[in-house]
C-alpha cells in the first residue's frame, strides 16, 4: 500500500525484493528500511515493551526510540527504522513469548502492573538469597532486548581506522552541510559524518568527504571523535569539530501515550515523504503549530479529525484509549475523538550530548523551555538548531492527567506513577532518581525521556528545571556493537625460531607472557631423566638478550646491579639480580663479559622489555656512555645439559671443551656445526651444561643437528615442566614464581651477590636498612614427609596460624620426594625445622632443607 | 585518556603509544635517613595541577623524556629530553630519577 511517489521519496520502485519476517516473506523496494517495508506490508506492532510486554509501534522513525528493535540476521536490537532492507535478510521479533501480535508475556501488563512498581526486584527478591539465581533467570528471560547466541562466533570482521581531519562536521542536515561547504570553500580538508537521515549522502560531487551512514559515538579529550560506520570504527583527530546534530522531537506525557498509532510528527512525516506511506486513516494532531503537520497528513490522504494546539493553559487532560494495544480514540478535556493515528509533538530538544561530552555546560533556557549548550571548549563549535537558538517555543504541561498508564520512559517502561513513588521514597535528586527508576537508561539513552522526565520531576517537586540540572551525558551517544569496539580479533603471540620443530615433536605449548613455550614433549619425568643421565636440549630463545657496550659499561652495570663487574674477567659469566631502590627483586639473569667494554646480559623470558626500558630510564638521567641493544629476537638460544653434553658438543665444534679449557661460568665464542655461537657454561638445571646463543635464522638447523648427532647419546628435548623440576632439585629460584613484588635479595638468600662496599647502586640504601633490620621471612627449600605435593601458593602453618606460603612444589623422581620452595618466618629458616603445609584442607608435615637437594656441592654442573 | 603527547623526537602522538612512569621523584644525593628513603621510594606529591613526569615512547623512538602536564585537564605544557647529570652536581629538576619499574 504505497502512495504515489512523494517529493523526496527515497525508493527505487524498479527494484523489489523479499526478506523474511518471522518466517514469512515481506516485499521491499530498494531504498526501504526494514521498518518501512514492514509498515507497507500492513504491520503496525513492531515490538513488545521491556517490562509490561505492551505492543509498540513506530514512533520516531529516526533511530531514537526503542519501538522498532528487531533481531536482524542474528544481531539483536537493530533499529529497523534505520536499517536498510536487504534481500533475503532474516528478521525476527524479540522479547516475545509466542508472536508479536499474541505475546503470552503480555499478561504482565494485565495483572502485574500494580505488583511490579519501580525497584520491585530490589525489595521483593532479596530473600531467600539462594533463590536469586532463579529470580534472575526469570527476570532475564521476561525482560529483555533480544538474545545473543552464546555460542556464536565473530560474525563480521571489524576494523579500527585512525584518521585525521582539519574539520570534522557531525550531522548531515542543512546546517551540517552548510558548515562543511563553508570550510571546504576556505580550503580546509573536511569530513562530514551523516547518520543517513539528512541529505548529505545524496549530494552529488560534494567538495568534502561524506561518511554515511555513520554516527559519532563520542567526543573524547584531545579532539578524538569515535565514529561508527558499519564494520569500521574511525578514530578521528580533528583540529576543528563542528557539531550539527540538530534537535530531537520530544513526546508528550499522557495516559496511553505508548499505544500503537501514537507517533511523533517527524516520524509520521518521514513515513510519508521518504517511503510514500500513509501513517494512518484518521488522525488527531496534538502539537504547537499543528496545522502544518495536519496539511502534510492530508496530502497523504489521512483524514485529520481534530488539531489541538498545545499551549501554556490548555489542554489539561489528555487520555488516549486503545483496543488490543492500538489507539482507537483520544479524549481531550472530555472531548472524545475516534482515530487510529495520534500525531504529537512536545517541542524539540537540542541533541547536545556530544557537545556536553566535549566539555560544554548544559543550562536550562527558561524562555524556550529546553536545555541548551553553553561555553563550548576551544576547537568545538555548534551549528544549526543544536544551539537551541531557533525553532518554535513549545511549553507543554509536564504531564497530562487522566486514568491509565502514562509512560515517562518507554525503553524501561517507567510510568509517571513510578517517578512519583521514587520521589515519595526519598530519591529527590535527579541523578539518584535516574538510577533508581532507570529512566533515561534504556536504549534511547534519554533522547525521548530526558527532558520530559526532568519536566515531570520539576513539576512534582516544585523545583525549577534550572536548579534541577541535568544528568551527565556520556559516550556512546549512538548505539554501537561490542564487536566494533573490540576491533579485529587478534591475540599476539611470540614464537621462537624453533617453534615449528616443537610442534612437529608433538609438544604441549603454554604461554609465558607473549611467548609460546614448550611445557613438555609428553613425558616430563623422562625428560628429567635424560638431563640427569644423558643429554637434554631446551629451547631458551625466549630469554631476554641485551648487549651493553661502551666505555662506561662497567660503571653503568655496577650502578644497576648489586653485583660487582669491574673484577669480572673477559670471557667470564656472573649471575646477577636487578633490584629497585625499594630493595625489591625485579629480574635476574647472567652477565657475561665479552670484551673490556662489552657485556652480554640475559633477562627472564618475560623481562626483556621491562629491563631494557629500566636500563634506558636510568641512563636518561645518568648519561653514561653506553649503548644498550636488544638482541632478544635476533638470537636463538638452546641449552644443552647433561653428563654427555661435552661429548655431544665435542662432535660439533673444534673448541677445546675440556673442563680445564672451558670451565664453569666461562663464556666463549666458537662455531658449533658451522654456526657462530656464543657459549655460556652455566647450570640452571644443575648438570654440566652449555647455553648456545646464535643467530635465529639457524634455529631449526642447529636444533636438528644437536638431536641428530646426539641420538646415540640418548639426547632428547625437554620442556619447561622438566626444567622446573630440575632447577627445584637445585633450589634455583625463578623470579616472579618464587619472588614477588615484595621480595628482596637478602631474604631470598642471595646476600652473597650484594656488594655493600660499592659507593652506590640501585637499591643499596634499602638493602642496607633491611640488613640492619633483619629478615622478616626467608625463602627456603622443603621436603614433604609423606610425598604429597602441595599446591603452589599453599599455606605454611605454624602453631595453627598461617605463617608463610609455598611458591614452587614438584615431585622429584630422582629423589623420590615431594620438594619445593617456600617463604617461612626467619626463625624456621634452619636445616631440619619442622613445617606444616596445608594440603586439601588437612595439614601435612615437612622439613626445611637449606641446601640443594641434588648435588649440593655443585660437582656435576662444574664437571 | 586520549590526549596527544608531543614526543621530543617524533612530534604529537596518541597517548596510547607511550608508557607513563609517574611523577619525577628526587633521588637522594647521599645516604638518606630512613625517613628520607621512605618518602623517596613510597611517597608522591600527587598534585592536582601542573606536574613534571616521566614518559617513554614505547611504540615510537623508545626514548625517555619528561613532560609537564596539568593533571586536571591533561593539557601538556612542555616535553623535553633530560640532560644527563652523571658527574656535575645536578640541577633540582635533572636530579630526578626513575624509581619504579616501567611496566
Amino acid at each position: 500500500m504505497r502512495l504515489p511517489p512523494q517529493q523526496g521519496e527515497r525508493l527505487n520502485r524498479d527494484r523489489q525484493f523479499p526478506f523474511l519476517f518471522d518466517g514469512k516473506p515481506v516485499h521491499a523496494f530498494d531504498g526501504d528500511t526494514v521498518a518501512s517495508a514492514l509498515f507497507a506490508s500492513g504491520r503496525r506492532v513492531f515490538s513488545r515493551s521491556f517490562k509490561y510486554h505492551r505492543p509498540r509501534g513506530l514512533l520516531c522513525c529516526s533511530g531514537h526510540c526503542p519501538n522498532c528493535l528487531l533481531q536482524i540476521d542474528g544481531v539483536p536490537s537493530v533499529r529497523a527504522c534505520m536499517e536498510p532492507a536487504r534481500e533475503g535478510a532474516v528478521v525476527k521479533a524479540q522479547n516475545v513469548l509466542g508472536s508479536l501480535d499474541r505475546d503470552l508475556m503480555s499478561v504482565v501488563d494485565k495483572v502485574g502492573g500494580p505488583f511490579l512498581p519501580v525497584g520491585f526486584y530490589y525489595r521483593t527478591m532479596m530473600r531467600p538469597r539462594r533463590a536469586w539465581p532463579i529470580y534472575e533467570r526469570f527476570l532475564r528471560s521476561a525482560a529483555g532486548l533480544g538474545r545473543i547466541d552464546k555460542h556464536g562466533r565473530r560474525t563480521h570482521r571489524f576494523d579500527t581506522e585512525h584518521r585525521r581531519a582539519e574539520v570534522l562536521v557531525i550531522g548531515g542536515g542543512a546546517s551540517g552541510i552548510a558548515a562543511a561547504q563553508e570550510a571546504a570553500d576556505a580550503g580546509r580538508q573536511v569530513v562530514l559524518v551523516d547518520d543517513g537521515l539528512g541529505e548529505a549522502a545524496h549530494i552529488a560531487s560534494a567538495p568534502f568527504e561524506v561518511l554515511s551512514p555513520a554516527r559519532a559515538i563520542g567526543i573524547y579529550e584531545g579532539g578524538l571523535v569515535a565514529v561508527a560506520a558499519g564494520s569500521v570504527l574511525y578514530r578521528f583527530r580533528a583540529e576543528r569539530i563542528v557539531v550539527a546534530t540538530g534537535t530531537i522531537e520530544q513526546p508528550l506525557l499522557f495516559p496511553g501515550n505508548d499505544l500503537v498509532g501514537v507517533m511523533l510528527s517527524g516520524g509520521a512525516r518521514r513515513l510519508i515523504e521518504q517511503w510514500s506511506l500513509r501513517p494512518g486513516e484518521r488522525a488527531v494532531v496534538l502539537a504547537t503549530g499543528g496545522e502544518t503537520i495536519a496539511d502534510d497528513l492530508r496530502r497523504a490522504g489521512t483524514d485529520v479529525a481534530r488539531v489541538f494546539e498545545i499551549g501554556d493553559q490548555a489542554p489539561e487532560e489528555i487520555v488516549a484509549r486503545g483496543r488490543k494495544g492500538r489507539v482507537s480514540s483520544v479524549a481531550i478535556d472530555g472531548e472524545k475523538v475516534e482515530c487510529d493515528l495520534l500525531v504529537m509533538s512536545g517541542g524539540r530538544q537540542p541533541a547536545y550530548s556530544l557537545l556536553s561530552q566535549a566539555g560544554a555546560k548544559i543550562e536550562y533556557d527558561a524562555g524556550r523551555g529546553i536545555f541548551v549548550p553553553r561555553g563550548l571548549p576551544a576547537g568545538v563549535e555548534a551549528a544549526g538548531s543544536v544551539t537551541g537558538e531557533r525553532g518554535q517555543v513549545v511549553q507543554p504541561a509536564p504531564a497530562y492527567s487522566g486514568k491509565g498508564k502514562c509512560f515517562v520512559c518507554i525503553c524501561e517502561d517507567v510510568t509517571r506513577k513510578d517517578v512519583k513513588r521514587a520521589l515519595a521514597e526519598g530519591f529527590d535528586s535527579i541523578e539518584l532518581a535516574k538510577r533508581y527508576t532507570a529512566v533515561t537508561m534504556g536504549p534511547c539513552q534519554g533522547r525521548l525521556c530526558h527532558l520530559p522526565s526532568i519536566r515531570l520531576f520539576a513539576g512534582e517537586t516544585g523545583m525549577g528545571l534550572g536548579a534541577l540540572g541535568t544528568t551527565t551525558a556520556r559516550p556512546p551517544w549512538a548505539p554501537v556493537s561490542l564487536g566494533l569496539l573490540a576491533g579485529r580479533g587478534h591475540e599476539p603471540a611470540r614464537r621462537t625460531s624453533i617453534h615449528h620443530r616443537h610442534e612437529e615433536l608433538g609438544a604441549r605449548m603454554m604461554w609465558t607472557g607473549d611467548w609460546r613455550r614448550v611445557h613438555s614433549y609428553g613425558d616430563p619425568a623422562a625428560e628429567v631423566r635424560a638431563v640427569h643421565e644423558a643429554v637434554g636440549v631446551i629451547d631458551v630463545s625466549t630469554l631476554g638478550k641485551l648487549l651493553v657496550s661502551g666505555p662506561d659499561a662497567v660503571p653503568f652495570l655496577e650502578r644497576l646491579y648489586p653485583n660487582r663487574f669491574a673484577d669480572l674477567r673477559v670471557g667470564r659469566v656472573r649471575y646477577g639480580v636487578l633490584g629497585t631502590d625499594a630493595g625489591r627483586i625485579m629480574d635476574d639473569g647472567t652477565i657475561g663479559r665479552l670484551a673490556e667494554e662489552e657485556f652480554y646480559v640475559t633477562t627472564t623470558s618475560t623481562g626483556a622489555g621491562v629491563v631494557l626500558e629500566w636500563f634506558r630510564w636510568w641512563n636518561a638521567v645518568w648519561g653514561f656512555d653506553v649503548e644498550v641493544v636488544n638482541l632478544t629476537g635476533a638470537l636463538a638460544a638452546v641449552n644443552v645439559a647433561g653428563p654427555h653434553a661435552r661429548e655431544l658438543l665435542g662432535r660439533l665444534t673444534t673448541l677445546d671443551c675440556s673442563v680445564e679449557a672451558f670451565t664453569y661460568l666461562d663464556a666463549k665464542r666458537a662455531h658449533v656445526a658451522g654456526v657462530p655461537c656464543l657459549l655460556l657454561r652455566i647450570g640452571f638445571v644443575g648438570e654440566l651444561g652449555y647455553e648456545l646463543h646464535f643467530p635465529s635464522s639457524y634455529g631449526e638447523y642447529l636444533w636438528d643437528t644437536l638431536l641428530d648427532r646426539g641420538a646415540d647419546l640418548g639426547t632428547r628435548p625437554f620442556g619447561l615442566e622438566a626444567q622446573r623440576i630440575l632447577r627445584l632439585e637445585k633450589q634455583h629460584l625463578i623470579v616472579g614464581q618464587d619472588t614477588d613484588s615484595e621480595s628482596n635479595t637478602l631474604d631470598a638468600n642471595m646476600a652473597w651477590l650484594v656488594k655493600f662496599d660499592k659507593d652506590d647502586f640501585v637499591g643499596k640504601w634499602a638493602l642496607e636498612h633491611m640488613q640492619e633490620r633483619g629478615a622478616r621471612e626467608r625463602l627456603v627449600g622443603f621436603e614433604m614427609d609423606d610425598g604429597v605435593v602441595p599446591l603452589e601458593g599453599g599455606q605454611v602453618v605454624v602453631d595453627g596460624r598461617p605463617a608463610g606460603r609455598v611458591t614452587s612444589a614438584r615431585w622429584s623422581e630422582l629423589l623420590g620426594k615431594a620438594i619445593g620452595l617456600a617463604w617461612v618466618p626467619p626463625d624456621l629458616a634452619e636445616e631440619g625445622s619442622r613445617l606444616e603445609i596445608r594440603v586439601d584442607g588437612g595439614l601435612e608435615q615437612a622439613s626445611v632443607r637449606l641446601r640443594a637437594f641434588h648435588d649440593p656441592e655443585g660437582a656435576r654442573q662444574r664437571s | 585518556m586520549s590526549f596527544l603527547l608531543p614526543c621530543p623526537n617524533c612530534g604529537p602522538r596518541d597517548v596510547n603509544e607511550f608508557v607513563f612512569a609517574g611523577e619525577i621523584s628526587v633521588r637522594p644525593q647521599g645516604p638518606p635517613s630512613l625517613r628520607e628513603l621512605g618518602s623517596y621510594v613510597y611517597f608522591r606529591r600527587n598534585v592536582a595541577g601542573i606536574q613534571r613526569e616521566w614518559w617513554f615512547h614505547r611504540f615510537g623512538c623508545e626514548s625517555w623524556f619528561q613532560a609537564e602536564r596539568d593533571t586536571r585537564t591533561n593539557e601538556v605544557l612542555t616535553t623535553e629530553l633530560v640532560a644527563p647529570s652523571k658527574n656535575a652536581p645536578p640541577a633540582p629538576q635533572a636530579a630526578a630519577t626513575p624509581d619504579t619499574p616501567a611496566t
